[in-house]
């Protein structure tokens, strides 16, 4: 799970950590109430959305008077804001942040996440603030330091010592970056955190260290234990459809190809995508309905996949293994009954009681294509899939 | 002969009187699995289905039973305790079925086993089995056939569409290991593919991986140095998009790493066939070894 800035903020005060001042407001009159409560002479305008990149799309503006505080909210209030992980159409701003600006000396990278290879929690720095660390370690890998947290004992002294150092930080900044980080990880255990990233972390003129931005992120299986994390969830920066997923226990992703899918399992969910791919066309989803798909999961699956304009076949793959093949043959012929199906449907079944299952797709009078196997069905989905795709061309 | 887990295996089963046990411990028992007892706190004392003594606690169970591994059906919030139980009581085998544990418990897991005299397999994945000798876990046992050929994956479903190749070509398997979908996990590639380069009745292999981490760049290299049976590998989630879990809460590309396309061109880079869809499985296999 994801949240906002100012709410990562938030919970960077609750730990003791250095941020500048600011206030998240949702309308025109609350982002000028914000700025007025703060010192001034310099504000911030920060949009918040979920996804990365805001400064280069224009959703955040230094503003040097309440004047322009207004103008700037006003332009970037209700905006679409399109940056490099928002997707072309863009999201749109519905809440913002007014901040105090900062004296910036320096900008820094702080970043904490898990190591799989090693089942430990890494730290990564950088001197490079403010860029993506992606391009950093693939640019100048020898800029990055790194230090891994023994989770017997936690976050030591002298990893935040060494990292402090590394990074240049001298004086009373070295005791202060020590104190930031032992306070970022106690965050990111206590709330089951999988990434707390500050970039840029800020060495201002008077030589204190100031998270200017702030990113946490959760993990999502940790999520039970965590009420207050899970309040901080907004549904507007995610997809209506993996939002109506979500509430039947389906794993959904949204994406941007023609032939819907609905499997059992996350592997073979994710292979469906590939083989449909191979053979010429694109997924319209990822959609794993789980070891014990029942009639209703099926239901549920098949209204959200119709509900996609894009959609123009759907391919079902189901291996049933101990989910016996008649059961789901049976939820298939029920969902596609109730949903009225207006466009063309491969199913492809294997395993328990096979033969019963594919007697029940034939019997339901359905114009369901049958797969033989993984193969034969995608192919076929994505034969369907170009077929009616022409056939809408034609009518237009 | 198979590896990890055969007819001398002696089951217990943690979680044995939940919905999801309950169903797949008679499952296992049908298989032919021999199951020597369950853990159910606060229930000891008593019989699941009248035949399999149920204990209070792991170390009990172990002492009274002398079962050497253990499956563990307990739900995410007290899985990863459930684990450190069973490496307490000196089981030598864990199968971790439990999908949704927090990263956060399996960090300490991990580390308390280690040093253990203890294998952990998984969480999050359809478990372990020698065919006509032995399964734990949710596979589908019927589709197996008792061969030459080792799996080994972090998918449930794709592991059943790899041994439903096999099977429907004749070709059987030494003994198929789920490794899950998760990120911080008990044994990964290395570990499953040495234990088949030292059986003598695995001739052959095939790997599937997915999108994320780095376990199959390992993996392949580890393949080039010390494997000399034929592996075969499949990954999945060439088309994902970066920055999405998809399903398994491990199969995600970040910061550009753990793509199927860069996992695809490490197995190609240490002369690993892939197969080039997932209906090609086995059929791959066949091409580059004869049972």
């Amino acid at each position: 799970m994801k949240i906002h800035e100012y709410q990562a903020k938030e919970l960077f005060r609750q730990y003791g950590v250095a941020c500048p001042d600011g206030y998240p407001a949702f309308t025109l009159p609350e982002a000028m109430d914000a700025a007025r409560k703060l010192p001034g002479p310099i504000y911030v305008v920060k949009a918040q959305i979920h996804a990365g990149g805001r400064g280069l799309g224009g959703g955040v503006k230094v503003c040097k008077s309440l004047a322009e505080v207004e103008e700037r909210s006003r332009q970037i209030l209700g905006m679409q804001l399109k940056t490099h992980q928002t997707g072309p159409d863009g999201q749109k701003v519905r809440r913002l942040y007014i901040e105090s600006g900062v004296d910036i000396r320096r900008e820094l990278y702080l970043g904490m996440l898990l190591d799989r290879d090693r089942g430990e929690i890494v730290v990564m720095a950088s001197t490079e603030g403010g860029m993506s660390i992606e391009d950093v370690a693939h640019n100048t890998p020898e800029k990055i330091f790194k230090v891994w947290i023994d989770p017997r004992v936690g976050v030591q002294g002298f990893q935040c010592r060494q990292i402090a150092f590394a990074l240049g930080l001298e004086g009373k900044a070295v005791n202060a970056f020590t104190k930031l980080l032992t306070s970022l990880y106690r965050l990111y255990i206590d709330k089951d955190c999988s990434l707390v990233e500050v970039n840029p972390l800020v060495v201002t003129g008077d030589n204190s260290v100031v998270a200017l931005d702030g990113k946490v992120n959760f993990d999502d299986n940790g999520l039970f234990r965590q009420a207050d994390i899970l309040a901080l969830r907004d549904l507007d920066e995610e997809d209506a459809r993996e939002i109506e997923a979500s509430k039947f226990d389906l794993n959904y992703v949204q994406l941007d190809g023609n032939v819907g899918c609905l499997v059992n399992g996350a592997g073979l969910a994710m292979a469906t995508m590939d083989i449909l791919k191979h053979y010429g066309s694109e997924p319209a989803n990822f959609l794993d309905v789980g070891g014990s798909a029942t009639a209703e999961k099926v239901t549920a699956a098949f209204k959200i996949i119709l509900s996609d304009a894009r959609v123009h076949a759907i391919f079902v793959n189901i291996f049933g293994g101990i989910m016996k093949c008649d059961t789901i043959a049976t939820g298939i012929v029920t969902a596609a009954r109730d949903v009225g199906l207006d466009r063309p449907l491969v199913v492809r079944l294997e395993g328990t009681n096979v033969d019963l299952g594919r007697q029940i797709l034939a019997d339901s009078g359905l114009p369901i294509i049958s797969g033989a196997n993984m193969k034969d069905g995608a192919q076929k989905a994505v034969e369907a899939a170009k077929k009616y795709a022409a056939s809408l061309a034609t009518v237009a | 002969m198979a590896v990890l887990v055969d007819k001398n295996t002696r089951l217990l089963v943690q979680g044995i009187t939940g919905a999801t046990g309950a169903f797949h411990t008679r499952q296992a028992i049908a298989y032919g699995t021999n199951v020597v007892a369950g853990v159910t706190p606060g229930k000891g004392g008593t019989k699941f289905d009248d035949v399999v003594p149920i204990f209070d606690t792991v170390a009990q169970a172990v002492a009274a039973t002398g079962a050497n591994a253990s499956v563990i059906y307990v739900p995410p919030p007290f899985a990863a305790d459930a684990i450190m139980e069973a490496a307490d009581a000196g089981v030598q085998l864990i199968v971790a079925i439990t999908e949704g544990i927090p990263v956060a418990d399996m960090v300490k897991a991990k580390v308390y086993l280690e040093g253990k005299p203890v294998r952990l397999i998984g969480p999050n994945c359809p478990g372990i089995i020698t065919p006509d000798q032995c399964k734990i876990g949710i596979m589908p046992g019927h589709i197996h056939k008792a061969g030459p050929v080792g799996v080994v994956s972090r998918s449930g479903t794709l592991t059943y569409e790899a041994v439903g190749q096999l099977t429907s070509l004749g070709v059987g398997q030494s003994t198929c290991i789920g490794i899950g979908g998760d990120p911080v996990k008990g044994t990964d590639f290395i570990d499953a593919l040495e234990l088949f380069q030292n059986d003598p009745d695995t001739k052959a292999v095939i790997l599937i991986g997915e999108i994320g981490g780095s376990a199959e760049e390992l993996a392949a290299e580890w393949i080039k140095a010390n494997m000399t049976k034929p592996v075969v590998a499949f990954i999945a989630g060439l088309t994902a998009p970066p920055g999405r879990r998809m399903g398994h809460a491990g199969a995600i590309i970040s910061g550009g790493t753990g793509t199927g396309q860069g996992k695809v061109a490490a197995f190609e880079r240490c002369g690993v066939v892939v197969a080039p869809t997932p209906g090609d499985l086995a059929s791959t296999l066949l091409k580059i070894w004869k049972p």
